[in-house]
């Protein structure tokens, strides 16, 4: 461009019009790639958070109906003779509650009709008349009201999730089941609450009975002993390498390794887990314990790497003047720098912790994926956690598991927004610069 | 439980050793702690860290080795003929893990059913052994920590230099944590090569790094027909490819373009947000993306390609990739914004001087100065994605299949890792052991990126100071 504006200087040396010209015409097309690449920006930046937009926008729009249930309010004849009050286990509830269900409908009485009307009922209805007659056995010989769970078709058809307009052969349920349901809300018996179910009981093959509350539980024992191990060793071997190792091949072998270890795929680390801990040391599968431990390998790299960074950041002048007033070397660390240094060493626990939360690889591996009805006592029962159960919920293609697995998402997702902010307000506040 | 219980109490020992350590120093110096060589604390400190570690080191090896010796006590007391499959042969492991499962049921009280009465008395000779060996457990371990804290505790004396040895203890215990990481990283080679070789042995390593039939269904029972099983990887490896490329095109240019605009655009308030924004897309879970991509993606993609008329599978590599892309993008941004950031604002300076405009100071001078740093960080969002699992487990095909399409269902290297290895599975077949040959490649693979990345960013860094 400066020879082309040389040349057109020489061959018309008074032309000075005419280069202003053609450094213009060329100043335009410089100033409008630059708008452009400017845009390019913008757009790039805008297409990422469209796509977070778009995530968050899905999962809360499919998943906040999941956070309430309807049931049907029943009146239930208990008559003397059906139940024993010394065994009140013995006595067929389903069958109470189906006769309940038939007197609403007096009309309907061919076996398909019934079976039909009777799957309005969730699996688990007979549990809470049972629950309600264990509660105060003076019903039984009188009727009493109780709350049962619909059955999770007719649960998303009160959400609206089933199209009642649609043809009958496009949905779940046919056009009697439709009318019955209409029936019973105009009668007042369909009632919405706050899902409870969702957050106190384990899985469920029944959408309506499910909950993630043994999942959680099991979050919570593995996680209990990722950091139980993790956060000592993690910080012991900080320190070792920060404070005593000697420049060698072997501490940089250390390093390279923990290093190394950080870019791991996490799927690596469960076929660890497999083989060392399940098949060698013989420890029992789908345990909280086994999971904890492979999770342990798989953060130690981000908190060793967090907590030698919080060292560095103490200043030298402090370990001086500890060592200066005759303090030993681990008397300073233990004393002056470890303190100083705890904020960054917590925060980097922390998002390591939320790492392991999150992840689920290599959970897979170890027998972590089974269907755990029971909620765990300890980190030896077999158990799941939360990102694995949304893994084994998103299998199931019913709109009330889709539902589910969007609500336990958005749970995981307020666990994990709840620990960076912790970290976040953790740094904020012991940020120290010197 | 039990365990716990007993833990605590080797806790409380410990504790209980500490006052008691402390308190005879004060007493041998007749109450002037100036004539201790140490702080009271210190010998504290060495009769509880006596009590304690032996004790708990020694909890975790009788946990560790427990199983397996009562298994082959229990296997060594069955008669012989339930060590024989029904035709005949010698038991495999299939059915020996089988047995063992049974007989672990009925010694905790699960189940009650079984009917030989061989396999009940082996129960309840299981139930017996693990009560002995935690009785003997509970005797030793609780001697060992009475034993070290008395041994410590008699050491004691005004010239005994107890800070010295607790400190050198402690470091002790810091060589050895720092050691968990070579341990780590020996377990997954030396795990992953050992079931590899076994592998080997059964399918020639030629066949499975340029076989390309994938098909790994081997026969349960010798007359079984038609399932030999192929393991040629050819195919999972194209797929994984093909999944890691489609997700590179989108997060290369959204990630760097965003960088370039954080980096030098970006007013300072915009800047703020936009990035912890950018970051929550890394702290997503993958099973959210996977779950994304299952339910949102990839129907939108089937059904956008049906009404342009082209055929798209519903488990397409372009929903996967197109949602992998997406994870990768703040990965991408991140390293670049730092490796941007970090080239010298002379250069720019001198850039603008000479008139150029912002773009083309960009163009000219940030970027090249910044490749290094850039290829590093792409060269590690390379290996991410090879070795990604959950979104392309929840969203990708099962079925191998060798095409460059992306409108078509192709599987992964880890997608086939997860579906031979989940459930319950014996540890002979080579359908097994070909999850752990696909994760010696993906760990080699990997391994080798992020070198390669490190040397590219140490060779070829431009140093400016």
């Amino acid at each position: 461009m400066d020879t082309r504006s040389a040349k057109a200087a020489r061959a018309a040396p008074s032309g000075r019009s005419q280069i202003a010209e053609t450094v213009n015409a060329g100043l335009r097309r410089r100033y409008r790639a630059e708008r452009r690449f400017r845009a390019y920006g913008i757009i790039a930046i805008l297409v990422a958070l469209g796509m977070l937009a778009t995530l968050f926008v899905t999962i809360i729009g499919k998943g906040y109906t999941a956070f309430w249930q309807h049931s049907l309010e029943l009146n239930v004849a208990v008559p003397a003779d059906a139940v024993n009050p010394q065994d009140l286990g013995s006595a067929n509830y389903l069958g109470l509650l189906r006769d309940a269900l038939q007197a609403q409908f007096p009309e309907v009485d061919t076996r398909q009709e019934r079976r039909a009307l009777f799957a309005m009922l969730s699996d688990g209805a007979p549990y809470a008349l049972q629950d309600a007659v264990a509660e105060d056995p003076s019903v039984i010989g009188r009727s009493v009201t109780v709350q049962v769970a619909l059955d999770d078709d007719f649960d998303m058809l009160a959400k609206g999730h089933i199209d009642a307009n649609l043809p009958e052969a496009q949905r779940r349920l046919s056009d009697a089941q439709v009318a019955w349901y209409q029936a019973l809300a105009e009668r007042g018996m369909i009632e919405g609450h706050f899902n409870t179910t969702l957050f106190t009981s384990g899985d469920s093959r029944q959408a309506e009975m499910s909950g993630i509350w043994g999942a959680v539980v099991g979050s919570f024992f593995t996680l209990a002993v990722t950091l139980a191990l993790s956060f000592p060793i993690g910080v012991a071997t900080a320190v070792y390498l920060e404070e005593f190792a000697p420049k060698n091949r072997f501490t940089d072998l250390i390093e390279v390794n923990i290093n190394n270890l950080a870019a791991v795929p996490s799927i690596v680390f469960g076929l660890l887990g497999l083989a060392v801990f399940l098949q060698f040391f013989g420890l029992p599968r789908s345990a909280p314990l086994v999971g904890g431990l492979v999770l342990t390998l798989m953060t130690l790299p981000t908190i060793i790497i967090a907590s030698r960074a919080a060292l560095k950041s103490v200043p030298p002048s402090i370990r001086e003047a500890a060592l200066g007033l005759g303090a030993s070397k681990l008397q300073m660390i233990l004393h002056h720098v470890l303190p100083l240094a705890m904020p960054g060493m917590l925060t980097g626990t922390i998002i390591g912790m939320a790492q392991a939360l999150g992840e689920s690889a290599p959970l897979l591996m170890i027998g972590m994926v089974a269907f755990v009805v029971d909620i765990p006592n300890g980190p030896l029962d077999p158990s799941t956690v939360l990102p694995v159960q949304i893994f084994l919920w998103a299998d199931s293609p019913e709109r009330a598991f889709v539902e589910r697995t969007s609500a336990a998402i958005m749970v995981l997702l307020a666990f994990l927004v709840f620990m960076n902010a912790a970290a976040v307000w953790l740094r904020k506040k012991f940020e120290r610069r010197w | 439980m039990q365990i716990l219980l007993l833990i605590a109490v080797v806790l409380g020992l410990t504790l209980i050793g500490f006052r008691f350590g402390r308190l005879r120093s004060v007493r041998v110096a007749g109450g002037d702690t100036r004539k201790l060589h140490s702080l009271p604390t210190y010998y504290g400190l060495y009769v509880a860290l006596w009590c304690g570690i032996p004790a708990l080191v020694l909890v975790a090896a009788w946990m560790a080795l427990e199983p397996s010796i009562i298994r082959t006590i229990v296997l060594g007391g069955l008669p012989p003929e339930i060590l024989l499959m029904p035709d005949g042969a010698p038991i495999n492991d299939a059915r020996l893990s089988l047995l063992l499962t049974d007989i672990r049921n009925i010694a905790s009280g699960n189940i009650a059913s079984q009917s030989d009465p061989a396999v009940i008395e082996a129960a309840a000779r299981y139930a017996g052994l693990q009560q002995i060996s935690f009785g003997a457990m509970v005797v030793v371990v609780l001697s060992v920590a009475l034993g070290g804290a008395l041994f410590a505790y008699r050491f004691i004396a005004p010239q005994f230099r107890a800070r010295i040895r607790v400190e050198s203890i402690i470091k002790a215990v810091m060589v050895a944590c720092s050691l968990v990481a070579i341990l780590t990283t020996l377990g997954i080679i030396l795990s992953l090569l050992f079931e590899s070789l076994r592998f080997f042995a059964q399918v020639p390593i030629t066949e499975f790094l340029f076989g390309t039939n994938w098909s790994p269904q081997t026969a349960m029972r010798s007359d079984q027909v038609g399932s030999s099983g192929a393991f040629g990887a050819v195919p999972l490896f194209a797929g994984t490819m093909l999944i890691a490329m489609i997700a590179m095109c989108v997060a290369v240019p959204i990630g760097l373009l965003a960088a370039i605009y954080m980096a030098e655009y970006a007013p300072r308030k915009v800047r703020a947000v936009v990035k912890p924004l950018l970051e929550i897309l890394a702290g997503i879970p993958t099973v959210v993306y996977g779950f994304f991509a299952a339910l949102t993606v990839a129907p939108f993609i089937r059904d956008t390609g049906g009404l342009l008329g082209l055929s798209v599978s519903s488990e397409s590599a372009l929903a996967a990739g197109l949602v992998m892309g997406i994870m990768i993008i703040p990965f991408v941004s991140s390293l670049s914004d730092d490796v941007i950031t970090a080239v010298p604002q002379s250069m720019r300076e001198g850039s603008y001087g000479l008139g150029a405009t912002k773009s083309e100071t960009i163009k000219r001078v940030i970027f090249p100065a910044a490749l290094p740093g850039v290829v590093g960080g792409i060269l590690l969002a390379v290996s991410r994605a090879l070795g990604e699992t959950m979104i392309v487990v929840m969203a990708a095909g099962l079925a191998s299949n060798l095409t460059a399409n992306p409108l078509e269902a192709v599987t992964t290297v880890t997608v086939q890792i997860v579906t031979l290895l989940v459930g319950d599975q014996e540890f002979d077949s080579a359908k097994t052991l070909a999850a752990f040959a696909l994760g010696l490649v993906l760990f080699t693979v990997t391994l080798a990126l992020n070198v390669i990345a490190l040397h590219v960013v140490r060779k070829y860094r431009e140093q400016y100071e």
